[in-house]
């Protein structure tokens, strides 16, 4: 009977558990609803992720009420290998955020941040699952402005403005989205987005499906932090609290690449808009500026955190580069991209946060011969990076690959070349790092500190253990984006 | 179907407008939300505008009346609003406590603060 | 034990090693002894493996599939056993003369060095058994991250830049050529797996083979194929086991392993032969040759001598590769050992001057001779190797490519050849000559009473030296793997 309805429990239970939360009141219970929540959502994500794996697509009608006249939940390939990645980065995020915000969030405030945690969560989930255009929107918001409250709960004041412009430019985002529905809802006169699908072939002036298209495009590139829409992302990530950083830059702009590609292939369907429209050229040049630019800004940042955090833009331009060559392979890099990343940043922010733990300031200067105080920390700092980079044997490297077999296939020497030369830019900041940690001598300060503590080791070293295995026995993650990107290149037309 | 006849539209596009440009210019954060605020307003009006059909009555099933204004978007819209109230209360309580840590909310004042620190 | 069992035991001794070698970071003999044991028990593995493949056999394991048709595959051919034999027999040679050195000049960080040493160990056995391009990359890799803190081993900021350079160019040419070479040869033939013959045949035109040979050579930086070369004499701020262990057993040879590996079994000598696109391989591997030589001559310190001596040597073995005839396959393979075995004596002799007498400078070397006898006594033999000479081992394998190069009619390489030949002797004759026939008041710098070096450095030197003139003696199984690997007899 609960099987049913694993489409809507994935979505309702963490929902319902902030409310409680709140009528709580007790940072204790707060965290411990939060992880149970956390693992119920990663077993539902499993169970549907195992259940349409053959092939089928399960359909949920919220209310009962039949598509397309009420709400329905689709759950095919693509976005149960979505929510199970969402699943796994939340499961890690909550065992390890309890110890983590003991030093970052007051005691008057915790039980709030799980609250929003869960807010958050079922936010993105909802994205994930849903069939529905304003449903879409509707926990796009949820997910946002839940994100702006975890962002602001950081201890530095500069979280403060970093929430309030990832406020104004979110909105903007969101907005543009609804513009967008709204063309659609005008054009089509249905929000279910299979429906959409169907209908769209059938309308007669083009002009408002083109605006349209225009408009989601950009209000979810805004969210997607696609160069040049990013300026909310580093001062977001850098000044958020560890465990934030770590939940959002694993899966906020994943899930918004999600919905991107749902709506290029399912609802508009994939060979219209990158044939008929020059999507692809403007996706590639922008891909193509977000890897290097955002690369060589990393290089230069002094803020450790904020280097990572211009390091995701870079590398979310790998996955809009996948996105852009729009081929079955290429689609497939993109969507493993998505998955290993997600996993080497996890991990990164999650160890970074056993530094800001310990050592307060994230500052590179201050930091000097912290690999030897620090050194399971920082060794798992430098596997992620070595994932990063696309060393061989962890999760980078596999996504490398595909993104250069599909520029090759397309016949594109001079962008395969792009995505490995970028890949060397990564070294230099991975290196900067590596050389920080490892080549200076700790001064007082640094000596005296102590390893991060188990319970926060544990769930990061979980993540970069995943990188690896992952980069050896990719059946999982591979497997997952193959078929996704089949699915995807099905439904379009 | 002339051009004045797209009056919903043009309100639309000037609102839209008005709150991106109060966003972009102004540099009170205050202020800015106000502009979001409208910008967020004229997507309700695009939305509602179109649902009143030429001819159309209240959507309530009645003898002798075919044609029904569309009550979908007001529907979308009701819960647009609220996400947007939602959104403005947010957003004055980051001022509030921006006004707090900074003791100002202008942008260029925050902006030096910061890079003074 | 089967022969898989063997080939993954020589990945897991020397990694085991290294875990316990960590573990025994308080009991310095115990520590030693580990390293000891486990490049033993290397050596006894691999030799068990030559048997079967001098009878022919090719044995393998499959190990996992990484991405569909992509998989971690070993397969024991005989370029990859020389290679085997020859790194793990010169890791015991290597790691006693490791113990005289470091406790010698009383290093710092032991424990990381022994650790980092084994490590590499066995990314090397992992390059020699590879059985596809994709395995053989991850242990090249794995091979450059591992030999890093090697290298920058005394933490100066002289050693942090030679890292930078050094990581720059192995990890940036890999990642940036290498690379995609191995993505497109995935493309174009289906397949990455090292095949008799080359997987490459009729399918892909004359410029795309070209290109490709050009993405590999360069991309394999490890052979130090110029430009790609600047990362060698750099590693040189490291200390003088690790550069033996560079410049003999691992890392450059890892190089010109791949480069020969990848022309006889990705591109099959037959089906290039003849294709004007590779015709610029030779020219360049000869430029290096001699650019390198001419480097070599006007470099005063010992160690960046032989540091240029090694780029001009690993072109040696590119050129005799480009030559594609079965004599000079022959003698390509052959010098992977052959320059081994004397360039690590070498470097082993100028690790002991160092040690005993605290000198660098090839000027300060007058007279040297008659304090160290041994030393000195090894580093003639090594020379006479690298020049080509009897009876050390060098005369064989530059006999083979020199033979190859005639009987194809290829004098341009001939005269490279000889050539490189007069240049080596005119950078290595020289020292011997200083060393033994010049008087202490002839070098600069002061003069201190010194004897020879620690006794174990002293039996190292003597055991690589004496297996140079050996090999030139008993060649015949080294001689049988590289006969195969061209397919002859």
């Amino acid at each position: 009977m609960i099987s049913s309805h694993l489409p809507i429990l994935l979505v309702v239970v963490p929902l319902i558990a902030a409310p409680v939360m709140v009528i709580l009141r007790s940072g204790t219970a707060a965290w411990i609803l939060a992880i149970a929540v956390s693992w119920t959502a990663l077993a539902i994500a499993g169970v549907l992720f195992a259940q349409v794996a053959g092939g089928g697509t399960i359909s949920y009608f919220l209310g009962s009420w039949p598509a397309p006249w009420g709400i329905e939940y689709r759950v095919d390939r693509v976005n149960a290998y979505l929510a199970l990645l969402v699943g796994v980065i939340a499961a890690a995020v909550s065992i390890y955020s309890p110890r983590s915000i003991l030093s970052e969030v007051e005691p008057g405030r915790r039980y709030l941040f799980y609250t929003m945690y869960a807010l958050c969560l079922s936010g993105l989930l909802g994205i994930a699952v849903t069939g529905d255009a304003f449903n879409l929107f509707v926990f796009l918001e949820i997910s946002s402005l839940s994100s702006y409250v975890l962002i602001a709960l950081g201890r530095d004041r500069r979280a403060l403005v970093a929430a309030y412009q990832y406020l104004v430019m979110g909105t903007i985002g969101a907005t543009f989205y609804v513009i967008g529905v709204g063309m659609l809802y005008l054009a089509t006169g249905t929000l279910n987005l299979s429906d959409m699908a169907e209908r769209l072939p059938r309308v007669t002036e083009p002009r408002a499906v083109l605006a349209a298209l225009a408009f989601i495009t950009v209000g979810v590139s805004l969210k997607l932090a696609l160069f040049p829409l990013h300026l909310w992302l580093p001062n977001a990530y850098a000044y958020a609290p560890s465990a934030v950083t770590a939940f959002l830059a694993a899966t906020a702009t994943k899930v918004s690449v999600y919905v991107l590609l749902r709506y290029y292939y399912s609802v508009f369907g994939g060979g219209a808009v990158f044939l008929a429209l020059p999507m692809a050229e403007i996706l590639l040049v922008f891909s193509l500026a977000a890897m290097f630019i955002a690369s060589t800004v990393a290089i230069f940042q002094d803020d450790v955190k904020r280097m990572f955090a211009y390091s995701s833009v870079a590398q979310i331009g790998y996955i809009t580069l996948g996105v852009a060559l729009a081929s079955a392979t290429g689609l497939t890099a993109g969507l493993v991209h998505v998955f290993n990343h997600a996993l080497t940043k996890g991990a990164l922010f999650l160890l970074l946060g056993g530094i800001a733990l310990r050592a307060g300031a994230m500052r590179l200067g201050s930091l000097g011969g912290i690999g030897r105080v620090m050194p399971l920390t920082c060794f798992g700092i430098v596997v992620g990076g070595l994932s990063l980079i696309g060393i061989p044997a962890t999760v980078g490297f596999v996504s490398k690959w595909y993104l250069v077999q599909a520029a090759l296939e397309r016949g594109s020497l001079s962008i395969a070349f792009a995505v490995v030369a970028s890949s060397l830019l990564a070294l230099v900041y991975v290196w900067r790092f590596v050389e920080v940690a490892y080549f200076r001598e700790p001064d007082a300060k640094v000596a005296a500190l102590r390893e991060a503590p188990v319970s926060m080791l544990v769930p990061a070293w979980a993540l970069v253990a995943a990188c690896v295995y992952f980069g050896i026995d990719t059946d999982l993650t591979l497997g997952g984006a193959a078929a996704a990107a089949e699915q995807l290149l099905l439904g379009a037309k | 179907m002339t051009f004045a006849s797209h009056y919903g539209y043009w309100a639309t596009i000037f609102l839209a407008i008005t709150g991106l440009y109060i966003v972009i210019a102004r540099g009170n954060l205050i202020k800015k939300l106000v502009g979001l605020s409208i910008f967020q307003t004229s997507v309700y009006l695009l939305y509602i505008a179109p649902g009143k059909l030429i001819g159309g009555t209240a959507p309530i099933i009645a003898a002798g009346f075919q044609v029904y204004s569309n009550p979908l978007p007001h529907v979308l819209i009701l819960t647009a609003i609220v996400v947007g109230i939602a959104t403005l209360a947010l957003g004055l309580a980051l001022v509030v406590r921006i006004r707090e840590a900074y003791g100002s909310i202008e942008e260029d004042e925050i902006l030096a603060a910061e890079r003074d620190a | 034990m089967t022969p898989e069992g063997l080939i993954l035991g020589a990945i897991a001794v020397p990694l085991g090693g290294a875990a316990l070698i960590a573990a025994a970071h308080r009991m310095p003999d115990l520590r030693e002894g580990v390293t000891l044991v486990a490049a033993a028990a290397l050596f006894l593995l691999v030799a068990s493996l030559a048997p079967e493949v001098l009878a022919g056999g090719r044995p393998g394991v499959h190990v996992a599939e990484v991405m569909p048709g992509i998989a971690l595959a070993f397969r024991v051919e005989p370029l990859g056993m020389l290679f085997a034999l020859v790194a793990s027999g010169l890791w015991i040679v290597n790691s006693l003369y490791s113990i005289g050195y470091m406790r010698g000049n009383n290093e710092q960080h032991q424990t990381r060095y022994y650790v980092c040493f084994a490590a590499a160990l066995a990314s090397t056995m992992g390059i020699a058994f590879a059985g596809n391009l994709f395995t053989l990359f991850l242990f090249y890799e794995a091979l450059t991250l591992v030999t890093y803190p090697l290298v920058t081993h005394h933490g100066t900021e002289e050693a942090r830049r030679a890292g930078r350079l050094y990581l720059a160019l192995l990890v940036g040419s890999s990642i940036v050529f290498l690379l995609i070479a191995i993505v497109w040869t995935w493309q174009v033939a289906g397949t990455i797996d090292f095949v008799r013959g080359g997987i490459l045949s009729g399918k892909v035109s004359n410029t795309t083979m070209g290109i490709l040979l050009a993405l590999y050579v360069f991309g394999i930086g490890k052979a130090a194929v110029m430009p790609v070369h600047r990362w060698l004499p750099a590693a040189m701020v490291a200390p003088v086991p690790v550069s033996a262990l560079l410049h003999a057993v691992a890392v450059v040879k890892a190089g010109a392993f791949a480069v020969v590996k990848v022309v006889v079994y990705v591109f099959g000598v037959e089906t290039i032969s003849g294709m004007t696109s590779v015709d610029w391989l030779p020219f360049v591997a000869g430029f290096t040759i001699i650019a390198a030589s001419i480097v070599a001559l006007r470099s005063d310190n010992l160690k960046r001598r032989l540091a240029y001596s090694t780029v001009s040597q690993l072109s040696y073995i590119v050129l005799a590769a480009a030559l594609l005839t079965p004599l000079s396959i022959i003698g390509a393979a052959l010098h992977i050992a052959t320059h081994a075995l004397g360039k690590i004596t070498l470097f082993f002799a100028a690790g002991a001057i160092y040690t005993a007498a605290h000198k660098t400078e090839v000027s300060q070397l007058a007279g040297i001779g008659r304090r160290m006898p041994w030393t000195m006594g090894a580093f003639a033999i090594g020379s006479l190797s690298m020049i080509g000479l009897p009876p050390a081992a060098g005369f064989v394998s530059k006999w083979y490519i020199l033979s190859g190069a005639m009987a194809t009619g290829q004098w341009g390489a001939v005269a490279v050849l000889v050539a490189g030949t007069l240049l080596s002797a005119g950078y290595l004759l020289p020292i011997v000559y200083r060393a033994f026939f010049l008087s202490p008041a002839a070098s600069h710098g002061h003069h201190e009473e010194h004897g020879e070096a620690p006794l174990t450095m002293v039996i190292a030197v003597s055991v690589s030296a004496l297996g140079t003139v050996a090999l030139f003696f008993f060649p015949e199984a080294l001689l049988a793997l590289s006969r195969q690997l061209a397919g002859v007899g």
